[in-house]
């Protein structure tokens, strides 16, 4: 792989740009692959990234059915925080905050990590004690946040009406290294190393069946023909209950649609991310200039990748209390992803039932920003059989009621 | 948007007007049933990619709950019904198997 530099924009601006390698091969399928993950989003490919960069283990092959990235990874509005208040989670979510930091120079490829900083808005008093209680938890996990009052917030984000008709602000959690980053390039990032690693990765290429022998995995079907594996990981984030089907258990999860919206370009108005749970709303502005808009999901099991406009309403509504200035903006497009939720809200990465397949998903309407940290658990956990990160991720917490509750920790979606 | 019939007071109510219950005919299991089966009662749903029956609230209207029949990959709705059965009836099964069918829910016949 030739790596990307300054010097090689100016050496491919002498030649007309004539000598730019495409960033990952596009193979067929082989037989047999040591591994298999379904899924090229970005916990697929970091997943695979890191049993190549970790552990040696690069006869992987990441299947993906449509285009990879195309999944909620290329639809979310990109937020990267670690504010949890549950240990398992802060650890797993800051794990992920920090490769962040690093993931340009790891990856040779600028994935835009734009620690600009998150606050998250209190509005009832209610809000105010559960997030000095998160920041209290956070400075124990070692996760740099701090509870600050509604001068800090106007500062911070001038645009801030503090006095919103509904719900005043009274203060907000504040994590200095939060941010935002492209999501793209996340996933094209993971892409192109892994493939440098001689992963292949085959887009257009469906799984359609899981095959086992006496209880153990040994191959997929797929729209290119059958592959057998030695261990196969499944990561496909809203589809995870159809591929548990073809596997053959099931899994305490529900898919549903989640929106997310852009305005027209406008001049550089806020340099923070601002999310308010309760009006349902967040927002950041991008550096093109949208305002980059998301709230809550919509109510019913949803594959279509579409929402309810009335969602998207509230949503607006919401945020015009909030930033009034945005009341005249032009929203230019609306989309919506599939996303797995979770009773507990929190992520599943587990071995399962059948041997030889793991399972990582339930990442729901906040698993952008854990790529990294989810990837290098679930590397760990595939190629030893167990991983700190994941430890308490198992998917039999539900049975034995060890649940990690997030749900009252984050009101919105993200 | 989501158009659903209420069976109890008739009015084509748009999803604005109601509230989603989740999946429908749950059996229920209480303090004395085994580990599994709570699990399975609270946490595992059926979460098809395909017909789903569910159970919604005419929230903004009558208030009444009632049971429904839909796609969730196209959202086409094969019809409402009672809330006061434990299985859809064999016309919401008929207007579903005409399309689908192979359709299966839980240990339904
Ligand atoms: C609108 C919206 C806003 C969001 N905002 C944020 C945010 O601000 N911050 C944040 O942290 N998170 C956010 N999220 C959540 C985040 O996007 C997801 O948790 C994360 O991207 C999930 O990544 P993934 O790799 O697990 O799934 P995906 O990126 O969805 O990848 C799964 C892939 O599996 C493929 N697949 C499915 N079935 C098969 C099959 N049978 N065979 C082969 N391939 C298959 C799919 O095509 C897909 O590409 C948001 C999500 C949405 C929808
Ligand atoms: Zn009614």
């Amino acid at each position: 792989m030739k790596r990307y530099s300054a010097f090689a924009i100016a050496r491919e601006a002498l030649r007309f740009h004539s000598g730019w390698e495409r960033a990952w091969r596009s193979p067929a399928p082989k037989k047999r692959y040591d591994v298999i993950i379904v899924g090229a989003g970005g916990h697929g490919l970091a997943s695979a990234y890191y049993l190549g960069k970790n552990f040696g283990i690069t006869n992987v092959a990441v299947l993906e059915k449509g285009w990879l990235g195309g999944g909620n990874t290329g639809r979310n509005t990109t937020i990267i925080r670690s504010n949890y208040l549950q240990d398992p989670s802060a650890a797993i979510y800051e794990k992920a905050r920090s490769l962040y930091e690093t993931m340009s120079q790891d990856l040779n490829y600028n994935v835009m990590f734009s620690p600009r900083g998150v606050i998250m808005l209190a509005q009832t008093h209610h809000e105010v004690r559960g997030y000095q209680r998160t920041a209290y938890a956070n400075a124990l996990q070692g996760v740099e946040t701090q509870f600050i009052g509604p001068d800090k917030v106007k500062e911070l984000c001038p645009i801030i009406s503090l006095e919103g008709p509904r719900y005043p602000v009274l203060g907000g959690l504040w994590q200095p290294r939060g941010g935002t980053a492209r999501h793209d390039a996340v996933a094209w990032g993971y892409a192109r190393a892994c493939s440098d690693m001689g992963m292949d990765i085959i887009q257009q290429c469906e799984v359609t069946g899981i095959r086992k022998d006496g209880g153990k995995v040994t191959g997929v079907d797929t729209t290119k023909g059958a592959m057998d594996c030695g261990q196969l990981g499944l990561v496909v984030a809203g589809h995870s209950g159809v591929l548990a089907e073809m596997a053959g258990f099931r899994l305490p999860v529900e898919s549903l649609a989640l929106q997310a919206l852009v305005s027209e370009p406008v001049k550089p108005c806020m340099d923070v991310v601002v999310m308010a749970n309760t009006v349902h709303g967040y927002m950041s502005q991008s550096d093109k200039g949208e305002m980059v808009i998301g709230g809550g999901t919509d109510g019913f099991n949803n594959y279509t990748q579409r929402g309810s406009f009335h969602h998207i309403e509230e949503t607006v509504r919401a945020l015009i209390e909030t930033f009034p200035m945005i009341s005249r903006l032009k929203m230019l497009r609306q989309w919506g992803g599939i996303v797995d939720m979770t009773g507990d809200r929190s992520p599943i990465l587990s071995k399962t039932p059948v041997e030889g397949v793991f399972v990582n998903c339930g990442w729901g309407t906040g698993g952008f920003k854990s790529i990294p940290g989810s990837g290098w658990g679930m590397a760990e956990l595939m190629a030893k059989g167990h991983s700190p990160l994941t430890e308490e991720f198992s998917m039999y917490r539900f049975r034995e009621g060890k649940f990690i509750d997030e749900s009252v920790a984050a009101g919105v979606a993200h | 948007m989501l158009m659903l019939k209420c069976p109890y007071c008739g009015v084509m109510a748009d999803e604005t007007e109601l509230s989603a219950g989740g999946e429908a005919h749950l059996k229920r299991f209480g303090p004395q049933s085994s580990a599994e089966d709570f699990e399975g009662y609270l946490f595992a749903r059926e979460n098809p990619k395909g017909v789903h029956v569910e159970r919604w609230r005419h929230v903004n209207g009558c208030g009444k709950w009632f049971h429904a029949a839909r796609c969730t990959l196209t959202l086409e709705v094969f019809g409402t019904y009672s809330a006061q059965v434990t299985a859809p009836p064999q016309d919401i099964r008929d207007a579903i198997r005409a399309k689908h069918p192979d359709w299966r829910w839980r240990d339904m016949a």
